[in-house]
Protein backbone atom coordinates (compact mmCIF):
# COMPACT_ATOMS: atom_id res chain seq x y z
CA UNK A 1 0.00 0.00 0.00
CA UNK A 2 1.59 3.44 -0.86
CA UNK A 3 0.01 6.75 -1.39
CA UNK A 4 0.55 10.83 -2.73
CA UNK A 5 1.44 12.86 0.13
CA UNK A 6 2.14 16.86 0.26
CA UNK A 7 4.41 16.50 3.42
CA UNK A 8 5.42 19.51 5.75
CA UNK A 9 9.56 19.99 5.82
CA UNK A 10 10.34 20.31 9.32
CA UNK A 11 14.39 20.79 8.97
CA UNK A 12 16.67 20.25 5.75
CA UNK A 13 20.30 20.32 7.24
CA UNK A 14 23.67 19.94 6.51
CA UNK A 15 25.44 17.01 7.94
CA UNK A 16 28.45 16.95 6.24
CA UNK A 17 30.15 17.72 3.20
CA UNK A 18 27.96 16.24 0.56
CA UNK A 19 24.99 14.31 3.11
CA UNK A 20 21.37 16.02 4.15
CA UNK A 21 19.13 14.96 6.75
CA UNK A 22 15.29 16.40 5.96
CA UNK A 23 12.61 15.65 8.12
CA UNK A 24 9.23 15.90 7.32
CA UNK A 25 5.77 15.26 8.78
CA UNK A 26 3.84 13.13 6.52
CA UNK A 27 1.53 10.82 8.47
CA UNK A 28 -0.10 8.73 5.47
CA UNK A 29 2.78 7.74 4.28
CA UNK A 30 4.89 7.35 7.77
CA UNK A 31 1.48 4.81 9.00
CA UNK A 32 2.47 2.75 6.28
CA UNK A 33 6.42 2.53 6.24
CA UNK A 34 8.77 -0.40 6.26
CA UNK A 35 12.11 -0.72 6.96
CA UNK A 36 14.06 -0.42 3.87
CA UNK A 37 11.01 0.87 1.69
CA UNK A 38 11.68 4.12 -0.16
CA UNK A 39 9.99 7.06 -1.47
CA UNK A 40 9.62 8.64 -4.26
CA UNK A 41 10.48 12.64 -3.93
CA UNK A 42 9.92 15.03 -6.65
CA UNK A 43 12.42 17.52 -6.89
CA UNK A 44 10.96 20.27 -9.16
CA UNK A 45 7.57 21.16 -10.12
CA UNK A 46 8.60 22.54 -13.31
CA UNK A 47 9.97 19.65 -15.69
CA UNK A 48 13.27 19.67 -15.00
CA UNK A 49 14.53 17.83 -13.79
CA UNK A 50 11.42 15.71 -14.85
CA UNK A 51 11.51 12.12 -13.22
CA UNK A 52 11.02 11.51 -8.99
CA UNK A 53 14.28 10.81 -7.09
CA UNK A 54 13.96 7.29 -5.27
CA UNK A 55 15.28 8.31 -1.76
CA UNK A 56 15.36 5.48 1.23
CA UNK A 57 13.49 5.96 4.17
CA UNK A 58 16.30 6.94 7.19
CA UNK A 59 13.57 7.20 10.09
CA UNK A 60 10.06 7.01 11.18
CA UNK A 61 8.24 8.01 14.32
CA UNK A 62 4.29 6.73 13.92
CA UNK A 63 3.57 9.16 17.02
CA UNK A 64 4.32 12.17 15.69
CA UNK A 65 3.33 11.10 11.80
CA UNK A 66 7.13 12.03 10.72
CA UNK A 67 10.27 10.60 8.21
CA UNK A 68 13.11 11.40 8.25
CA UNK A 69 15.61 10.89 5.02
CA UNK A 70 18.94 10.96 5.04
CA UNK A 71 20.02 11.84 1.59
CA UNK A 72 23.54 12.56 -0.23
CA UNK A 73 23.85 15.37 -3.44
CA UNK A 74 24.75 13.25 -6.26
CA UNK A 75 23.38 15.23 -9.22
CA UNK A 76 20.66 17.83 -10.28
CA UNK A 77 18.20 16.79 -8.27
CA UNK A 78 19.21 15.77 -4.84
CA UNK A 79 21.22 19.58 -5.64
CA UNK A 80 17.82 20.98 -5.91
CA UNK A 81 16.28 19.15 -2.69
CA UNK A 82 19.03 20.73 -0.45
CA UNK A 83 17.11 24.33 -1.22
CA UNK A 84 14.12 22.91 -0.03
CA UNK A 85 13.36 24.86 3.39
CA UNK A 86 11.57 24.28 6.83
CA UNK A 87 7.26 25.12 6.26
CA UNK A 88 7.65 24.31 2.60
CA UNK A 89 5.87 20.99 1.17
CA UNK A 90 7.33 18.41 -0.63
CA UNK A 91 5.36 15.82 -3.28
CA UNK A 92 6.31 11.93 -1.70
CA UNK A 93 4.82 9.26 -3.39
CA UNK A 94 5.24 5.83 -0.93
CA UNK A 95 5.98 3.48 0.67
CA UNK A 96 8.14 2.01 -2.28
CA UNK A 97 9.44 -1.21 -2.89
CA UNK A 98 9.35 -4.72 -0.58
CA UNK A 99 11.46 -3.76 2.46
CA UNK A 100 13.64 -5.78 4.68
CA UNK A 101 12.31 -9.19 5.76
CA UNK A 102 11.70 -8.88 10.03
CA UNK A 103 12.08 -12.52 11.55
CA UNK A 104 9.50 -13.50 13.89
CA UNK A 105 11.58 -13.93 16.75
CA UNK A 106 14.31 -11.61 18.52
CA UNK A 107 17.49 -12.17 16.79
CA UNK A 108 21.34 -11.66 17.08
CA UNK A 109 21.27 -9.09 13.80
CA UNK A 110 24.32 -7.44 11.91
CA UNK A 111 24.09 -4.88 9.63
CA UNK A 112 26.74 -3.32 7.37
CA UNK A 113 26.33 0.44 5.66
CA UNK A 114 28.43 2.47 3.92
CA UNK A 115 28.17 5.82 3.58
CA UNK A 116 24.50 7.10 2.62
CA UNK A 117 24.01 3.01 2.52
CA UNK A 118 23.76 3.79 6.29
CA UNK A 119 20.41 5.32 5.57
CA UNK A 120 17.86 2.15 5.34
CA UNK A 121 19.52 0.77 8.28
CA UNK A 122 18.32 2.87 10.97
CA UNK A 123 14.73 2.37 10.42
CA UNK A 124 15.76 -0.99 10.87
CA UNK A 125 17.76 -0.89 13.94
CA UNK A 126 14.48 0.51 15.50
CA UNK A 127 12.27 -1.90 14.56
CA UNK A 128 15.06 -5.22 15.13
CA UNK A 129 15.34 -3.55 18.92
CA UNK A 130 12.08 -2.89 19.64
CA UNK A 131 11.24 -6.67 19.28
CA UNK A 132 14.23 -7.47 21.54
CA UNK A 133 16.78 -8.15 18.98
CA UNK A 134 20.53 -7.56 19.80
CA UNK A 135 21.81 -5.11 16.81
CA UNK A 136 25.66 -4.69 16.04
CA UNK A 137 25.81 -1.81 13.40
CA UNK A 138 29.12 -2.51 11.48
CA UNK A 139 29.29 1.73 10.12
CA UNK A 140 31.91 2.86 7.06
CA UNK A 141 32.60 5.74 5.38
CA UNK A 142 35.49 7.88 4.55
CA UNK A 143 36.69 10.14 7.62
CA UNK A 144 34.79 10.61 10.70
CA UNK A 145 32.85 14.10 9.33
CA UNK A 146 30.85 11.10 7.34
CA UNK A 147 29.87 9.58 10.08
CA UNK A 148 26.25 11.27 10.54
CA UNK A 149 24.63 8.61 11.26
CA UNK A 150 26.48 7.06 14.32
CA UNK A 151 24.60 9.08 17.02
CA UNK A 152 20.96 8.01 16.38
CA UNK A 153 21.80 4.25 15.87
CA UNK A 154 23.68 4.61 19.65
CA UNK A 155 21.13 6.41 20.63
CA UNK A 156 18.34 3.95 20.07
CA UNK A 157 20.85 1.09 21.77
CA UNK A 158 22.46 -0.67 18.70
CA UNK A 159 26.34 -1.26 19.54
CA UNK A 160 28.01 0.93 16.88
CA UNK A 161 31.24 -0.17 15.39
CA UNK A 162 32.84 2.53 12.79
CA UNK A 163 35.51 2.00 9.92
CA UNK A 164 37.09 5.31 8.25
CA UNK A 165 39.42 5.29 5.22
CA UNK A 166 41.49 7.69 6.71
CA UNK A 167 41.26 6.21 10.19
CA UNK A 168 40.06 9.29 12.24
CA UNK A 169 37.65 7.49 13.24
CA UNK A 170 37.43 4.02 14.36
CA UNK A 171 39.25 1.02 12.63
CA UNK A 172 41.33 2.27 9.45
CA UNK A 173 40.39 0.46 6.61
CA UNK A 174 37.32 -1.20 4.56
CA UNK A 175 33.90 -1.59 6.78
CA UNK A 176 34.03 -5.18 5.42
CA UNK A 177 37.52 -5.74 6.94
CA UNK A 178 35.97 -5.13 10.42
CA UNK A 179 33.05 -7.27 9.69
CA UNK A 180 35.78 -10.52 9.00
CA UNK A 181 37.70 -8.86 11.71
CA UNK A 182 35.28 -8.44 14.90
CA UNK A 183 32.12 -10.24 13.88
CA UNK A 184 31.68 -13.86 14.90
CA UNK A 185 29.52 -15.63 12.91
CA UNK A 186 28.54 -18.49 15.22
CA UNK A 187 27.20 -15.69 17.31
CA UNK A 188 25.29 -14.11 14.28
CA UNK A 189 21.40 -15.13 13.39
CA UNK A 190 21.21 -12.41 9.95
CA UNK A 191 22.69 -10.26 8.07
CA UNK A 192 21.74 -6.72 6.72
CA UNK A 193 23.52 -4.55 4.17
CA UNK A 194 23.60 -1.36 2.46
CA UNK A 195 25.62 0.36 0.38
CA UNK A 196 27.94 0.86 -2.78
CA UNK A 197 27.44 -2.81 -4.26
CA UNK A 198 31.21 -3.90 -3.57
CA UNK A 199 31.31 -3.50 -0.22
CA UNK A 200 27.78 -5.47 0.10
CA UNK A 201 29.43 -8.04 -2.27
CA UNK A 202 31.82 -8.97 0.71
CA UNK A 203 29.47 -8.79 2.86
CA UNK A 204 27.29 -11.58 0.88
CA UNK A 205 30.30 -13.54 0.38
CA UNK A 206 30.92 -13.26 4.47
CA UNK A 207 27.46 -14.69 4.74
CA UNK A 208 27.51 -17.29 2.37
CA UNK A 209 30.57 -18.11 3.39
CA UNK A 210 29.24 -18.77 6.70
CA UNK A 211 25.54 -19.59 5.76
CA UNK A 212 24.19 -17.02 7.85
CA UNK A 213 20.72 -15.51 6.34
CA UNK A 214 20.97 -11.67 5.25
CA UNK A 215 19.33 -9.15 2.69
CA UNK A 216 20.96 -6.41 1.09
CA UNK A 217 19.16 -3.20 -0.80
CA UNK A 218 20.10 -2.13 -4.14
CA UNK A 219 20.09 1.56 -5.69
CA UNK A 220 19.15 1.76 -9.62
CA UNK A 221 17.99 4.50 -11.31
CA UNK A 222 14.02 4.50 -11.66
CA UNK A 223 10.89 6.38 -13.63
CA UNK A 224 7.90 4.48 -12.34
CA UNK A 225 8.64 3.01 -9.12
CA UNK A 226 5.86 0.70 -9.32
CA UNK A 227 6.51 -1.73 -11.42
CA UNK A 228 5.14 -0.64 -14.63
CA UNK A 229 7.86 0.62 -17.13
CA UNK A 230 10.35 -1.78 -16.45
CA UNK A 231 13.28 0.66 -16.47
CA UNK A 232 15.36 -0.28 -13.38
CA UNK A 233 15.56 -4.30 -14.82
CA UNK A 234 18.44 -6.50 -13.47
CA UNK A 235 19.34 -9.99 -13.64
CA UNK A 236 19.92 -11.61 -10.15
CA UNK A 237 22.30 -14.22 -11.59
CA UNK A 238 24.44 -13.74 -14.95
CA UNK A 239 22.87 -16.92 -16.48
CA UNK A 240 19.36 -15.98 -15.41
CA UNK A 241 17.42 -14.97 -18.70
CA UNK A 242 14.97 -12.65 -16.39
CA UNK A 243 15.17 -9.73 -15.11
CA UNK A 244 13.83 -8.44 -11.82
CA UNK A 245 12.87 -4.90 -11.52
CA UNK A 246 14.51 -3.36 -8.19
CA UNK A 247 11.65 -0.99 -7.53
CA UNK A 248 9.24 -3.59 -6.99
CA UNK A 249 11.03 -7.11 -6.60
CA UNK A 250 13.12 -5.37 -4.39
CA UNK A 251 14.82 -2.77 -3.33
CA UNK A 252 16.06 -5.77 -0.82
CA UNK A 253 17.16 -8.86 -2.43
CA UNK A 254 18.16 -11.95 -0.18
CA UNK A 255 22.15 -11.86 0.09
CA UNK A 256 22.10 -15.76 -0.52
CA UNK A 257 19.94 -15.25 -4.25
CA UNK A 258 21.94 -12.47 -5.96
CA UNK A 259 25.35 -11.57 -7.75
CA UNK A 260 26.62 -8.76 -6.54
CA UNK A 261 29.65 -6.75 -8.53
CA UNK A 262 32.46 -7.60 -6.67
CA UNK A 263 35.02 -5.46 -8.40
CA UNK A 264 36.60 -7.91 -10.68
CA UNK A 265 37.21 -10.70 -8.11
CA UNK A 266 36.86 -14.04 -8.19
CA UNK B 1 -25.61 17.75 -4.74
CA UNK B 2 -28.24 20.11 -5.26
CA UNK B 3 -30.04 19.01 -8.38
CA UNK B 4 -29.29 22.25 -9.85
CA UNK B 5 -25.55 21.39 -9.93
CA UNK B 6 -25.98 17.86 -11.07
CA UNK B 7 -27.38 18.75 -14.04
CA UNK B 8 -24.97 20.75 -14.80
CA UNK B 9 -22.78 18.29 -14.75
CA UNK B 10 -24.24 16.11 -16.79
CA UNK B 11 -24.50 18.59 -19.34
CA UNK B 12 -20.85 18.27 -20.17
CA UNK B 13 -19.79 15.75 -22.39
CA UNK B 14 -15.93 13.80 -22.29
CA UNK B 15 -16.86 10.90 -24.12
CA UNK B 16 -15.14 9.94 -26.96
CA UNK B 17 -15.45 7.43 -30.08
CA UNK B 18 -12.02 6.84 -31.52
CA UNK B 19 -13.19 5.00 -34.73
CA UNK B 20 -15.12 2.98 -32.52
CA UNK B 21 -12.81 2.90 -29.39
CA UNK B 22 -15.21 4.19 -26.68
CA UNK B 23 -13.94 6.28 -24.44
CA UNK B 24 -15.99 6.96 -21.05
CA UNK B 25 -13.39 10.53 -21.22
CA UNK B 26 -10.54 11.52 -23.73
CA UNK B 27 -7.44 10.46 -21.75
CA UNK B 28 -5.88 6.81 -22.57
CA UNK B 29 -2.25 5.83 -20.41
CA UNK B 30 0.25 4.69 -23.03
CA UNK B 31 1.32 1.31 -23.81
CA UNK B 32 4.82 0.47 -21.50
CA UNK B 33 3.86 3.62 -19.49
CA UNK B 34 1.24 1.73 -16.51
CA UNK B 35 1.34 -1.79 -17.20
CA UNK B 36 -1.69 -3.58 -16.73
CA UNK B 37 -2.95 -0.70 -14.69
CA UNK B 38 -3.07 -2.94 -11.64
CA UNK B 39 1.14 -1.88 -10.76
CA UNK B 40 -0.55 1.88 -10.08
CA UNK B 41 -4.00 0.78 -8.13
CA UNK B 42 -2.71 2.57 -4.95
CA UNK B 43 -3.06 5.64 -7.08
CA UNK B 44 -5.71 5.48 -9.41
CA UNK B 45 -8.95 3.44 -10.63
CA UNK B 46 -7.76 2.53 -13.77
CA UNK B 47 -11.68 1.88 -14.60
CA UNK B 48 -12.13 5.62 -14.41
CA UNK B 49 -9.31 5.98 -17.01
CA UNK B 50 -10.61 6.60 -20.88
CA UNK B 51 -8.24 3.95 -21.80
CA UNK B 52 -5.76 1.38 -20.68
CA UNK B 53 -3.62 0.77 -23.42
CA UNK B 54 -1.46 -2.22 -21.88
CA UNK B 55 2.25 -2.96 -22.62
CA UNK B 56 3.29 -3.78 -25.84
CA UNK B 57 2.69 -7.62 -26.34
CA UNK B 58 4.39 -10.45 -28.78
CA UNK B 59 3.76 -13.86 -29.51
CA UNK B 60 6.26 -15.09 -27.50
CA UNK B 61 7.24 -13.57 -23.84
CA UNK B 62 10.79 -11.39 -24.28
CA UNK B 63 12.89 -10.77 -21.72
CA UNK B 64 13.61 -7.22 -23.01
CA UNK B 65 17.18 -5.27 -23.18
CA UNK B 66 20.07 -5.11 -21.50
CA UNK B 67 20.39 -2.32 -18.46
CA UNK B 68 20.59 0.67 -18.10
CA UNK B 69 17.21 0.99 -19.57
CA UNK B 70 16.17 4.39 -18.60
CA UNK B 71 18.39 7.69 -18.11
CA UNK B 72 16.92 11.01 -17.66
CA UNK B 73 17.29 14.04 -19.90
CA UNK B 74 16.65 17.66 -19.95
CA UNK B 75 13.09 17.83 -19.94
CA UNK B 76 12.43 14.23 -20.97
CA UNK B 77 13.80 10.51 -20.45
CA UNK B 78 15.09 8.10 -22.91
CA UNK B 79 13.98 4.12 -22.65
CA UNK B 80 15.30 1.10 -23.87
CA UNK B 81 13.06 -1.27 -22.31
CA UNK B 82 13.11 -3.91 -25.73
CA UNK B 83 9.49 -4.74 -25.40
CA UNK B 84 9.75 -7.10 -21.95
CA UNK B 85 6.36 -9.08 -22.02
CA UNK B 86 5.26 -12.71 -20.69
CA UNK B 87 3.68 -13.39 -24.33
CA UNK B 88 0.02 -13.04 -25.53
CA UNK B 89 -1.28 -16.08 -23.66
CA UNK B 90 -0.20 -14.60 -20.40
CA UNK B 91 -1.77 -11.29 -21.17
CA UNK B 92 -4.84 -13.64 -22.45
CA UNK B 93 -5.11 -15.79 -19.40
CA UNK B 94 -3.96 -13.73 -16.39
CA UNK B 95 -3.96 -10.31 -17.34
CA UNK B 96 -7.11 -9.57 -19.79
CA UNK B 97 -9.46 -11.87 -17.54
CA UNK B 98 -8.77 -9.71 -14.54
CA UNK B 99 -9.16 -6.40 -16.23
CA UNK B 100 -12.48 -7.71 -17.70
CA UNK B 101 -13.86 -8.20 -14.24
CA UNK B 102 -12.88 -4.63 -13.25
CA UNK B 103 -14.55 -3.19 -16.09
CA UNK B 104 -11.08 -1.41 -17.72
CA UNK B 105 -11.50 0.21 -20.79
CA UNK B 106 -8.66 -1.75 -22.20
CA UNK B 107 -6.60 -1.01 -25.82
CA UNK B 108 -4.26 -4.06 -26.52
CA UNK B 109 -0.67 -3.16 -28.07
CA UNK B 110 0.27 -5.23 -29.95
CA UNK B 111 4.18 -6.13 -31.54
CA UNK B 112 6.43 -8.38 -34.03
CA UNK B 113 8.67 -9.29 -35.82
CA UNK B 114 7.08 -9.88 -39.25
CA UNK B 115 3.59 -9.31 -40.94
CA UNK B 116 2.80 -12.70 -40.05
CA UNK B 117 3.43 -11.81 -36.37
CA UNK B 118 1.36 -8.90 -36.40
CA UNK B 119 -1.47 -10.90 -38.24
CA UNK B 120 -0.62 -13.75 -36.07
CA UNK B 121 -1.40 -11.74 -32.72
CA UNK B 122 -4.52 -9.97 -34.12
CA UNK B 123 -5.83 -13.23 -34.90
CA UNK B 124 -4.93 -14.62 -31.04
CA UNK B 125 -6.56 -11.49 -30.02
CA UNK B 126 -9.83 -12.23 -32.18
CA UNK B 127 -12.95 -13.41 -29.87
CA UNK B 128 -11.51 -12.40 -26.46
CA UNK B 129 -14.16 -10.14 -24.78
CA UNK B 130 -12.75 -7.21 -22.86
CA UNK B 131 -10.31 -5.57 -25.35
CA UNK B 132 -11.74 -2.51 -26.89
CA UNK B 133 -9.16 -1.82 -30.25
CA UNK B 134 -6.02 -3.20 -31.18
CA UNK B 135 -2.80 -0.35 -31.20
CA UNK B 136 -0.51 -1.62 -33.51
CA UNK B 137 3.47 -0.78 -32.03
CA UNK B 138 5.22 -0.06 -35.42
CA UNK B 139 7.14 2.31 -34.25
CA UNK B 140 9.01 0.98 -31.17
CA UNK B 141 13.02 1.96 -31.62
CA UNK B 142 14.23 -0.23 -29.02
CA UNK B 143 14.14 -3.82 -31.04
CA UNK B 144 16.41 -5.22 -33.05
CA UNK B 145 13.75 -6.47 -36.06
CA UNK B 146 10.35 -4.96 -36.69
CA UNK B 147 9.26 -1.91 -34.49
CA UNK B 148 10.52 0.97 -36.11
CA UNK B 149 10.92 -0.38 -39.82
CA UNK B 150 7.37 -1.37 -39.98
CA UNK B 151 6.72 2.28 -39.19
CA UNK B 152 8.73 4.26 -41.51
CA UNK B 153 8.04 3.20 -44.63
CA UNK B 154 4.39 3.55 -46.27
CA UNK B 155 3.95 0.12 -47.85
CA UNK B 156 5.31 -1.49 -44.69
CA UNK B 157 2.42 0.73 -42.53
CA UNK B 158 -0.30 -0.08 -45.26
CA UNK B 159 0.31 -3.53 -45.38
CA UNK B 160 0.70 -4.44 -41.64
CA UNK B 161 -2.70 -2.59 -41.14
CA UNK B 162 -3.97 -4.20 -43.88
CA UNK B 163 -2.96 -7.46 -42.16
CA UNK B 164 -4.23 -7.03 -38.90
CA UNK B 165 -7.82 -5.64 -40.17
CA UNK B 166 -8.03 -8.96 -42.27
CA UNK B 167 -7.54 -10.67 -38.96
CA UNK B 168 -9.34 -8.73 -36.29
CA UNK B 169 -13.16 -6.80 -36.17
CA UNK B 170 -11.63 -4.63 -33.30
CA UNK B 171 -10.54 -1.19 -33.88
CA UNK B 172 -7.07 -0.91 -35.55
CA UNK B 173 -5.09 1.87 -34.43
CA UNK B 174 -1.10 1.99 -35.65
CA UNK B 175 1.33 4.19 -33.37
CA UNK B 176 2.84 6.00 -35.73
CA UNK B 177 7.10 6.80 -35.51
CA UNK B 178 7.52 10.34 -35.72
CA UNK B 179 11.03 9.02 -36.72
CA UNK B 180 10.04 10.27 -40.41
CA UNK B 181 10.18 12.55 -42.80
CA UNK B 182 6.74 12.87 -44.14
CA UNK B 183 4.58 11.61 -41.17
CA UNK B 184 1.28 13.04 -43.66
CA UNK B 185 2.26 9.89 -46.10
CA UNK B 186 2.58 7.34 -43.31
CA UNK B 187 -0.71 8.53 -42.05
CA UNK B 188 -2.25 8.13 -45.53
CA UNK B 189 -0.69 5.01 -45.57
CA UNK B 190 -2.28 3.75 -42.53
CA UNK B 191 -5.34 5.09 -43.81
CA UNK B 192 -4.73 3.10 -46.96
CA UNK B 193 -4.46 -0.33 -45.08
CA UNK B 194 -7.50 0.40 -43.08
CA UNK B 195 -6.64 1.99 -39.85
CA UNK B 196 -9.69 3.23 -37.42
CA UNK B 197 -7.96 5.46 -36.19
CA UNK B 198 -4.41 6.76 -35.70
CA UNK B 199 -1.97 6.71 -32.33
CA UNK B 200 1.09 9.74 -32.22
CA UNK B 201 3.58 10.20 -31.61
CA UNK B 202 5.97 7.27 -30.09
CA UNK B 203 9.52 8.35 -28.81
CA UNK B 204 11.59 10.14 -30.97
CA UNK B 205 15.24 8.59 -31.02
CA UNK B 206 18.02 9.84 -29.33
CA UNK B 207 20.83 8.83 -27.05
CA UNK B 208 23.01 9.48 -23.97
CA UNK B 209 26.94 9.38 -23.04
CA UNK B 210 28.22 8.96 -20.02
CA UNK B 211 31.88 11.19 -20.36
CA UNK B 212 33.48 9.24 -17.48
CA UNK B 213 33.17 6.04 -18.95
CA UNK B 214 33.23 7.73 -22.55
CA UNK B 215 30.34 4.80 -23.55
CA UNK B 216 26.66 5.33 -24.17
CA UNK B 217 24.47 5.38 -21.27
CA UNK B 218 21.98 2.93 -22.75
CA UNK B 219 22.68 -0.85 -22.44
CA UNK B 220 21.14 -0.65 -26.14
CA UNK B 221 23.11 2.38 -27.19
CA UNK B 222 20.05 4.15 -28.61
CA UNK B 223 16.31 4.92 -27.21
CA UNK B 224 13.31 6.89 -27.08
CA UNK B 225 12.88 10.01 -25.83
CA UNK B 226 9.65 11.18 -24.07
CA UNK B 227 8.87 13.71 -22.08
CA UNK B 228 8.06 17.39 -22.29
CA UNK B 229 11.37 17.89 -24.54
CA UNK B 230 8.84 16.27 -27.25
CA UNK B 231 5.43 17.98 -26.91
CA UNK B 232 6.65 20.58 -29.51
CA UNK B 233 7.28 17.60 -32.48
CA UNK B 234 4.09 15.63 -31.56
CA UNK B 235 1.55 19.07 -31.64
CA UNK B 236 3.71 19.79 -35.18
CA UNK B 237 2.94 16.48 -36.45
CA UNK B 238 -0.90 15.82 -35.54
CA UNK B 239 -1.58 19.46 -36.56
CA UNK B 240 -0.10 17.93 -40.01
CA UNK B 241 -2.23 14.58 -39.76
CA UNK B 242 -5.20 15.99 -38.45
CA UNK B 243 -5.22 18.68 -41.60
CA UNK B 244 -4.97 15.96 -44.23
CA UNK B 245 -6.32 12.47 -43.08
CA UNK B 246 -9.81 12.41 -41.56
CA UNK B 247 -9.26 9.68 -38.95
CA UNK B 248 -9.25 10.49 -35.26
CA UNK B 249 -6.38 10.78 -33.50
CA UNK B 250 -5.03 9.53 -30.06
CA UNK B 251 -2.20 12.24 -29.38
CA UNK B 252 0.51 12.64 -27.38
CA UNK B 253 3.93 13.05 -26.36
CA UNK B 254 4.73 14.95 -23.54
CA UNK B 255 1.53 15.64 -21.72
CA UNK B 256 2.17 17.31 -18.14
CA UNK B 257 -1.36 18.53 -17.64
CA UNK B 258 -4.86 19.73 -18.72
CA UNK B 259 -3.45 22.84 -20.62
CA UNK B 260 -1.02 20.39 -22.21
CA UNK B 261 -3.75 17.86 -23.04
CA UNK B 262 -5.52 20.78 -24.63
CA UNK B 263 -3.06 21.91 -26.86
CA UNK B 264 -3.28 18.35 -28.22
CA UNK B 265 -7.58 18.42 -28.83
CA UNK B 266 -6.81 21.75 -30.50
CA UNK B 267 -4.39 20.82 -32.53
CA UNK B 268 -6.49 17.90 -34.28
CA UNK B 269 -6.59 15.10 -31.34
CA UNK B 270 -9.63 13.11 -30.25
CA UNK B 271 -8.07 12.18 -27.57
CA UNK B 272 -4.88 11.82 -25.79
CA UNK B 273 -2.45 9.76 -24.32
CA UNK B 274 -0.09 10.59 -21.11
CA UNK B 275 2.82 8.01 -20.41
CA UNK B 276 6.04 9.94 -18.88
CA UNK B 277 4.06 12.40 -16.99
CA UNK B 278 2.19 9.46 -15.08
CA UNK B 279 5.73 8.57 -13.88
CA UNK B 280 5.39 12.45 -12.23
CA UNK B 281 2.38 12.20 -11.48
CA UNK B 282 -0.09 8.79 -10.71
CA UNK B 283 -3.03 10.73 -10.72
CA UNK B 284 -2.26 12.46 -14.38
CA UNK B 285 -5.05 10.72 -15.99
CA UNK B 286 -7.51 11.85 -13.53
CA UNK B 287 -6.10 15.03 -13.44
CA UNK B 288 -6.55 15.91 -17.00
CA UNK B 289 -10.06 14.46 -16.92
CA UNK B 290 -10.96 16.83 -14.53
CA UNK B 291 -9.13 20.22 -15.69
CA UNK B 292 -10.98 19.15 -19.70
CA UNK B 293 -14.27 19.03 -17.97
CA UNK B 294 -13.51 22.57 -16.24
CA UNK B 295 -12.04 24.30 -18.81
CA UNK B 296 -15.11 23.19 -20.98
CA UNK B 297 -17.53 24.78 -17.98
CA UNK B 298 -15.84 27.75 -17.94
CA UNK B 299 -15.76 28.41 -22.13
CA UNK B 300 -19.74 27.46 -21.85
CA UNK B 301 -19.12 24.52 -24.20
CA UNK B 302 -21.34 21.00 -23.68
CA UNK B 303 -18.47 18.21 -25.51
CA UNK B 304 -14.98 17.74 -25.91
CA UNK B 305 -15.37 17.06 -29.55
CA UNK B 306 -16.12 20.91 -30.32
CA UNK B 307 -12.70 21.80 -29.54
CA UNK B 308 -10.93 19.03 -31.68
CA UNK B 309 -8.93 20.40 -34.29
CA UNK B 310 -9.75 24.67 -32.66
CA UNK B 311 -6.25 25.55 -33.48
CA UNK B 312 -6.18 24.23 -37.04
CA UNK B 313 -6.59 26.00 -40.23
CA UNK B 314 -7.96 23.38 -42.27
Amino acid sequence: MATLEQALVISNEQMAADLYELEMIAPQVASLCKPGQFLQVRMDVNHDPLLRRPISVYDVDQDRGTITLLYKVVGRGTNLLTTVKSQESLDIMGPLGNGFGLPAQPVRAVLVGGGVGIAPLLYLARRLLAMQSEVTVLYGAGNRRELVAAQRFENIGAQVLTATLDGSEGFQGLVTELLTAQIKPEETDCIYTCGPEIMMAAVAAFAVRHQIVGECSLEENMACAVGACLGCARKLKSTDTHYVKVCKDGPVFSLQGIELYNGGVS
Amino acid sequence: MNRDHSEDQASINLSVNLGGIMMKNPVAVASGTFGYGFEYADFIDSRTIGAVIVKGTTLEARPGNLPPRITETPAGMLNAIGLENPGVEVFLQEYLPALREQGVTVIANIAGNSLEDYAQMAARLEGHTGIAGIELNISCPNVKQGGLQFGTDPHMVQNVVAAVKAESSLPVMPKLSPNVTDIVAIAKAAQAGGADALSMINTLLGMAIDVRTRRPVLGNVFGGLSGPAIKPVALRMIYQVYREVNLPILGGGGIMNPTDALEFIMAGASAVSIGTGIFVNPRLAADIAAGMEQYLRDNDLQDISQLVGAAVNR
